[in-house]
């Protein structure tokens, strides 16, 4: 049987027989991931909307940021291991502090960037900070948040991989166990499945872009 | 025992900084296949990505790079070459993580160089032309200058990728600092681990903090032009 393995990169016999571990893994890809981007996304909100109200405090926020953002995950990975355990908390830990760089940046750059005409016009209108804050500038941020979005939800995606190596699920642990046995079928469908996520998230992410700002389109029509 | 005594136990033993698997050793080779890496990736996507540059052509290909690149997990591009490897003899560790670490490196590379000759201000281009610079002579003393901050962050992303995913070669059998990692998590050695991971963040850390201060001093008149517009924004 070993020699047949190895004679072909992909064993389709092997994928059809594996179809709920399969699903099972792609259910716990998919979660870490939202979680990660949900998590992350939050967060960064709020040290944003501190960065955004204290501008003194942009510096070090992005600062601490960037620096979580060097370090290698499975670097990463292995710091948190001996103080959360092998749970999806520490995946989760490492995989959300990983995006923040991305959003925090996009995030007030896209905020930095609306026009000071419009600001003056909802202050001229009675508008306080908050509500100026989320009706007016984080909307026309939007085309920002979500290049920022998308291009969390595909690193992320790929990150997930990584903790198949300390133990958890996702396509990792089918690229972990093909790895180990030396078994191309299993590195094939882990990592294939992990790019076909990425693309599929990424197209769905477009699709709500054009659907949250119509006006940009209208605006490049008219430009055309 | 503590974490942090642990790790303080295993990295002050002097039988773990020596030999094939000291840290010493595994430093140096992950410093030298991350080097190979990124100059040999530097050596494809530089010129390509000027020579596409300087004609402003390949826009789109330049886009689909960068996004497909992302789309696909280091881990699995290294993990497909590790069967790639075997069969085609080159064996485990060096050759699967270098080129895994070279196809990596040449995206993020690419799109940088492109973006930053493509941007260059084509009047300063035209200018350069009417003095009657030859094209190799635009390129090399007015286009690269002037993209020479954007190039520069291309390689440096790409070398902070090269150095991650090198530690993920420790899958594949490369010897290098993820072996630690690799070795500590299944052997439950707490110790080990950390060991691993503190000197795998200190080195992109300071390879980081080392290509910061080139890129300041390649580049000394980005300072100037940074006090100019900060001046301007100031209301």
């Amino acid at each position: 049987m070993l020699a047949t393995n190895k004679d072909s990169f992909i064993w389709w016999d092997w994928v059809g027989r594996h179809g709920d571990e399969i699903q099972q893994a792609t259910i716990e890809h998919l979660q870490l991931t939202l979680i990660a981007v949900g998590a992350g996304f939050s967060l960064s909100l709020m040290f944003s909307a501190v960065a955004l109200r204290w501008r003194a405090t942009y510096a070090p926020i992005a600062g601490v940021a960037g620096l979580l953002y060097t370090i290698p995950s499975l670097a990463l990975f292995a710091f948190l291991l001996p103080i959360t355990g092998f749970n999806t908390l520490t995946s989760a830990i490492g995989l959300t502090s990983y995006t923040l760089a991305i959003f925090i940046r996009n995030i007030v750059e896209g905020v930095d960037s609306v026009a000071p005409e419009v600001l003056a016009a909802a202050d001229g209108m009675g508008y306080g900070r908050v509500r100026r804050l989320m009706t007016v500038e984080l909307p026309l941020a939007a085309p920002a948040i979500v290049a920022a979005l998308r291009i969390a939800t595909v690193t992320t995606v790929g990150l997930v991989t990584v903790t198949g190596l300390i133990g958890q699920g996702g396509y990792g642990s089918f690229i972990n166990s093909g790895l180990s046995r030396s078994f191309s079928t299993e590195i094939v469908v882990g990592g294939g499945l992990s790019v076909v996520m990425a693309i599929a998230l990424d197209i769905l992410l477009v699709g709500i872009e054009r659907a949250t700002t119509p006006w940009t389109r209208v605006r490049r029509a008219a430009r055309a | 025992m503590s974490i942090t005594s642990e790790f303080v136990t295993y990295v002050t033993t002097s039988e773990h900084w020596n030999g094939e698997r000291g840290i010493l050793h595994r430093a140096i080779e992950h410093l030298r296949l991350s080097g190979i890496a990124v100059v040999a990736a530097a050596a494809i996507a530089l010129p390509v990505a000027i020579w596409l540059g300087h004609g402003r052509r390949g826009g789109f290909a330049a886009q689909s790079v960068v996004n497909v690149g992302r789309a696909v997990p280091s881990l699995a591009i290294l993990a497909l070459l590790f069967p790639l490897s075997l069969r085609y003899g080159f064996g485990l560790g060096f050759w699967p993580t270098l080129v895994a670490l070279v196809i990596l490196a040449v995206p993020p590379m690419f799109t940088n160089a492109y973006t930053a000759i493509r941007s260059v201000d084509p009047f300063v281009v035209e200018a350069s032309r009417g003095m009657g610079m030859r094209p190799f002579e635009v390129v090399t003393r007015v286009e690269v200058p002037n993209g020479l901050a954007l190039i520069l962050t291309g390689v440096r992303i790409a070398t902070l990728q090269v150095i991650a995913t090198a530690t993920l070669g420790a899958y594949v059998g490369f010897n290098g600092l993820g072996s630690f990692i690799n070795e500590g998590f299944r052997q439950q050695d707490n110790g080990k681990l950390l060991t691993g991971a503190v000197a795998v963040a200190l080195i992109a850390l300071l390879v980081d903090v080392a290509f910061g201060a080139v890129v300041r001093r390649a580049t000394p008149w980005r300072k100037l032009d940074l006090q100019v517009s900060t001046k301007g924004l100031q209301p």
